[in-house]
């Protein structure tokens, strides 16, 4: 690797950071439970939880665990679930 | 002079323990230093944090690159991180996981130990916050410690219920890792 | 004494030299300074006044206001925030107003760095304040201390920066001694300022001078440094009367008399010097250590003399001059002009939060030695620099 005059990056490094492994609970997303609101994807910090046919899911290469998900579902349709390591 | 090294994400506490580690020493009657490598601080970030004890007032700053003993919170981490990296031929890596030494296929011929930590914690604490129960273990793994000065540390730092969990955490650990008093 | 961390030790420092007023803005690595002071002065054990801002512009200029007004007063800073201090530090100066301050060192954007070097106060060096650097926690908290006696004594009346190391000694956890009340308000009696700010006998301070007299208020301002010369050597002897810790009047010497090889560096690089001197000494190698623990006022008599025995010596700086050297280096040179013959080397190093190790002083020691056999001396070598990502 080269370093950049005046230190300009590209963009993409966020992808390329993988923070999935920083995780301790993982959340599971029940689809039965899920009545498409998406609260919980506006919650998201990281911005990984989308829509599915009206259903949400998040994307665990980046999902830290935070939970904020979960809390925040009206309907109780995300679990906190520790990371087996 | 003993260097230790403790590696694991931020918001696991590696900082208070190697803080804790060093208070513990100086009630040893030894003179210690600790000191974190900060990144950008972020809950789950990798980070490492040192700690130095000797019998000697300690003026050396440097980071450590060849421990004495590793302590990794986060069993993910060795896949990310070197986490024997410089140790001692003689040294010791404690590693927070379920799993037995073996199967963590670890690049080091050192010894390693391993100790539940996490559900030590989430039993007794109901979190799974595990830098005192790993200080526990580290006292019962090595003998560098006494486990009655990790629970005055412990007790400094955490007032109350709060202080008797993690001080209980640390004494299962230092149990289950073979420590005597 | 007692294991706690180095931003603790200094605002337990500050805490028992009784300041009224304390501003400041968070900013790593100094956070943890301010905010202890903060929840000290909400707990009632500091009776002062902590005034929140919005800048760190606002801090000095809020610290400005209430020293003219007579009070003790202090802040904390680093970096950008010491950087955006820099047009009122010079007002602090030429105001005459002893205002104490921890200048936790961190290098300066841009690349964005949190980490520790010296750039930040050696850009400040030419605001008329004394600024003293610390080489551990308890030499930082210490000498806050000492700073207030130095900045409030009659004849000087500058501010003082006590320059600390960001991470490496804020946030080092390590046994530190703490003082006795009695024997704090023993050592520095009270504040007693010339002149008040006061609304009912109106004053103008750091009124407008022209041509005729602008001159002479710089000269009394060099004059009041020659002044704290002295007085930062009686006041570190004094504080080692009293509380039997020393660490050097304007320099410290450590292994320096018979060497042949002298490191001279500021801050919290010392200690590390200090063991690889050890080990170089151990091996045969006469190498010593002057420590330079104030840049301003610099201690141009002091280094000379102690500088006249040896054969060579290298200059550590954690900053640079862009398009010359490191700035100490080009201090020590010309203290040293038409007075010595010693080889000279200037090395860049710990940029940034850069790890310097026992090894790296190793390594520019041997340089040293080579370029005494070779004559051959390069100037501003940037230290460990990475070839490959150039």
């Amino acid at each position: 690797m080269k370093l950049s005059v005046g230190a300009v990056a590209e963009p993409g490094s966020t992808r390329a950071n993988k923070t999935g492994t920083w995780r301790t609970f993982r959340p599971v997303f029940n689809a039965d439970l899920c009545v498409g609101c998406g609260i919980c994807s506006q919650f998201c910090p990281e911005g990984i939880i989308h829509e599915k046919n009206d259903k949400y899911a998040t994307d665990y290469d980046y999902c830290k665990g935070c939970g904020i998900c979960a809390a925040e579902c009206p309907k109780g349709a995300i679990k906190m679930v520790l990371e087996v390591k | 002079m003993k260097e230790i090294r403790i590696h694991g994400r931020g918001g696991q506490g590696s900082v208070t323990a190697a803080e804790l580690l060093a208070v513990a020493a100086f009630e040893d009657g030894k003179y210690s230093q600790a000191f974190p490598s900060f990144g950008v601080e972020r809950r789950g970030a990798p980070v490492t944090a040192f700690v130095r004890i000797g019998d000697q007032s300690i003026q050396l700053r440097s980071q450590i690159s060849k421990p004495d003993y590793v302590i990794v919170q986060d069993p993910t981490l060795i896949s990310v991180v070197d986490v024997a990296s410089g140790i001692k031929p003689d040294g010791m890596v404690l590693v927070n996981t379920e799993k037995d030494a073996k199967s963590l296929n670890l690049s080091t011929r050192v010894k390693v130990r391993t100790v539940d930590a996490t559900k030590i914690a989430l039993d007794i604490l109901g979190r799974p916050i595990v830098n005192t129960t790993l200080l526990g273990a580290f006292a019962g793994a090595t003998g560098l410690i006494r486990m009655t000065s990790i629970e005055k540390a412990i007790r400094e730092r955490f007032a109350g219920e709060l202080g008797d969990k993690n001080v209980k955490a640390a004494k299962k650990a230092f149990d289950i890792t073979g420590g005597k008093e | 004494m007692k294991v706690i961390e180095g931003s603790y030790a200094v605002a337990e420092a500050v805490r028992v030299c009784k300041p009224h007023v304390i501003s400041a803005y968070p900013i790593t690595p100094q956070t943890h300074i301010v905010e202890t002071l903060s929840q000290m002065v909400a707990d009632g054990a500091i009776k002062a006044e902590y005034v929140r801002v919005e800048s760190e512009f606002s801090a000095i200029s809020v610290c400005i206001g209430a020293s003219a007004a007579g009070t003790r007063t202090y802040t904390a800073t680093t970096s950008q925030g010491l950087a955006l201090m820099h047009e009122a530090l010079f007002n602090a100066a030429g105001m005459r107003l002893p205002i104490v301050m921890t200048a936790v060192n961190r290098s300066l954007s841009a690349p964005l760095s949190i980490w520790n070097d010296q750039q930040d106060t050696i850009s400040q060096r030419d605001t008329g304040w004394i600024q003293l650097h610390a080489e551990n926690a308890q030499e930082a908290s210490d000498t806050i201390i000492q700073a207030y006696k130095i900045a409030e004594y009659r004849s000087i009346l500058l501010p003082v920066m006590v320059c600390m190391d960001g991470y490496i000694l804020t946030h080092v956890y390590e046994p530190v001694e703490l003082w006795e009340q009695k024997k704090v308000d023993a050592f520095l009696p009270e504040f007693d300022p010339v002149h008040v700010l006061d609304p009912k006998k109106p004053k103008t301070f750091g009124a407008f001078a022209d041509p005729s007299l602008y001159t002479e208020f710089r000269y009394m301002v060099q004059e009041a440094m020659e002044v704290a010369k002295k007085k930062i050597v009686d006041i570190a002897n004094e504080f080692r009367d009293e509380f039997g810790r020393y660490y050097g009047g304007l320099i410290d010497e450590y292994r320096a008399k018979d060497a042949e090889t002298l490191i001279l560096a500021m801050g919290s690089v010392i200690g590390t010097i200090k063991d690889a001197i050890d080990e170089m000494r151990a091996d045969g190698i006469p190498v010593g250590l002057l420590k330079i623990r104030a840049y301003r006022p610099f201690p141009v008599d002091t280094i000379r003399d102690a500088v006249a025995g040896a054969k060579a010596i290298i200059v550590l700086d954690k900053n640079i001059s862009m398009g010359y050297e490191g700035a100490l280096f080009t201090d020590v040179k010309s203290a040293l002009y038409g007075k010595s013959g010693v080889t000279a080397l200037g090395f860049i190093l710990g940029l940034g939060g850069r790890d310097i190790t026992k090894q790296t002083i190793k390594d520019m020691v041997a340089k040293a030695l080579e370029a005494m056999k070779s004559g051959k001396v390069q100037e501003c070598e940037f230290v460990d620099l990475r070839k490959e990502v150039l």
